[in-house]
């Protein structure tokens, strides 16, 4: 699909020279999870997003330029926290795995 | 109001799935949520179709939301339970609008479809057929809906709560960042308002934190319980979820749920705007 990204969602209709995009893939053993919840913290760890995955496992974040952290929640597991610089202009790709 | 009149459980809600005086209503920012799965006999309402005017920006008057919950088959004795994505904001935002238009018992599901999900309870596919009812509504209750210019009139005076993340108060973000930050009106918060983001008051599964804490966070943030109190973010829904706990939960008096927010505050000419992480004064007051 035109404008279709590595990370599976499109970013038709997105200025991304505006934007800079966090997204990504939650997987557990490999499979995605279309069921978790993608919490976006800011640099002091407060809470600015929160999305659940798509069918697929994905997830995306519109944040400004700098660090974030990504707590990911998911049935029978333990949330998993990732860190991510994010910048204007550009997508940053993540994949997040969960325990199994 | 009061945290057991006004919140029930995921298991009060299992256990009550067969009983016959209660209207489950699941209310989702992605209003495509409900079609993929709901809670066993739950209805669905739309916040951009079912409760929004479709012309000017306002809600469904008197005559249209009794239609509506007349067709949905709801009826003015019903428990009405809500429940809905992103932590409850649009159940909430629901929550407030039952409430605005005099709807006696309406709760809130705690942790709503996250921590339903979580929970791994269980989902259908089976969309409930309700017998039709004849709603009657009564006339909205302006005393839990700000207008501009009260908000304008509140700076300096009323505690004005600004229930956004951290970022969007400052001004460096216009939207929540699971949206697009494309936006027409400016950036920053209204002079004075404490920035208490919504999310301080729930816990990571989306349940409300005890009574205690919340006064607390309240507290801490500056929020003077002897004042009237205003909240507001960006289109109003994350601040009925904390007009929900403020009035609901510790039964504060006197507060309103500007619905405006920002989108429409960003957009006013002339009005004081403050960048940064402080409160900032009221004009001619200070430096």
């Amino acid at each position: 699909m035109c404008g279709a990204t590595e990370g599976g969602l499109s970013l038709d209709g997105v200025d991304v020279k505006k934007e800079a995009i966090i997204q990504g893939q939650v997987l557990r053993s490999g499979e995605p999870v279309g069921n978790a919840y993608v919490r976006l913290l800011d640099r002091t760890g407060e809470f600015t997003a929160e999305v659940p995955t798509s069918a697929t496992g994905h997830f995306r974040f519109f944040a400004g330029p700098g660090d974030w952290t990504l707590r990911t929640l998911a049935p029978k597991a333990e949330p998993v926290d990732t860190t991510v610089t994010a910048a204007t202009g550009a997508v940053q790709e993540v994949a997040v795995s969960v325990a199994s | 109001m009061s945290r057991e009149n006004a919140l029930v459980t995921a298991d009060w809600v299992e256990e009550h799935l067969d009983d016959p005086s209660i209207v489950l209503v699941e209310v989702d920012e992605d209003t495509t949520s409900y079609d993929k799965g709901h809670i066993r006999g739950a209805i669905k309402l739309d916040w951009t179709t079912d409760l929004q005017d479709q012309v000017r920006r306002d809600f469904v008057n008197k005559e249209q939301f009794e239609a509506l919950l007349s067709d949905r088959g709801v009826s003015n004795d019903h428990t009405v339970v809500l429940y809905g994505g992103n932590n409850n904001w649009f159940a909430a935002y629901a929550y407030w609008y039952f409430k605005l238009y005099g709807h006696q018992d309406v709760k809130l599901l705690d942790g709503g479809r996250k921590k339903w999900e979580l929970d791994s309870r269980q989902l259908t596919d089976d969309v409930p057929t309700r017998e039709k009812t004849s709603y009657t509504a009564t006339e909205q209750d302006k005393s839990i809906r700000a207008f501009r210019d009260e908000v304008v009139a509140a700076i300096g005076t009323q505690n004005l709560v600004d229930v956004r993340s951290p970022d969007e108060y400052a001004g460096r973000l216009l939207a929540p960042a699971h949206l697009p930050q494309e936006q027409a009106q400016r950036a920053g918060h209204i002079p004075t308002a404490a920035s208490v983001p919504w999310s301080k008051a729930a816990n990571d599964d989306g349940t409300f934190r005890s009574d205690d804490e919340l006064r607390t966070i309240y507290s801490d943030a500056g929020v003077d319980w002897d004042k009237d109190t205003i909240a507001y973010c960006r289109i109003g829904e994350r601040s009925s979820h904390t007009w929900f706990v403020l009035k609901e939960l510790l039964g504060q008096q006197n507060v309103k749920n500007y619905d405006g927010s920002w989108t429409e505050y960003g957009s006013l000419v002339g009005v004081p705007v403050a960048l940064g992480d402080e409160p900032g004064q009221a004009e001619g007051q200070g430096a």
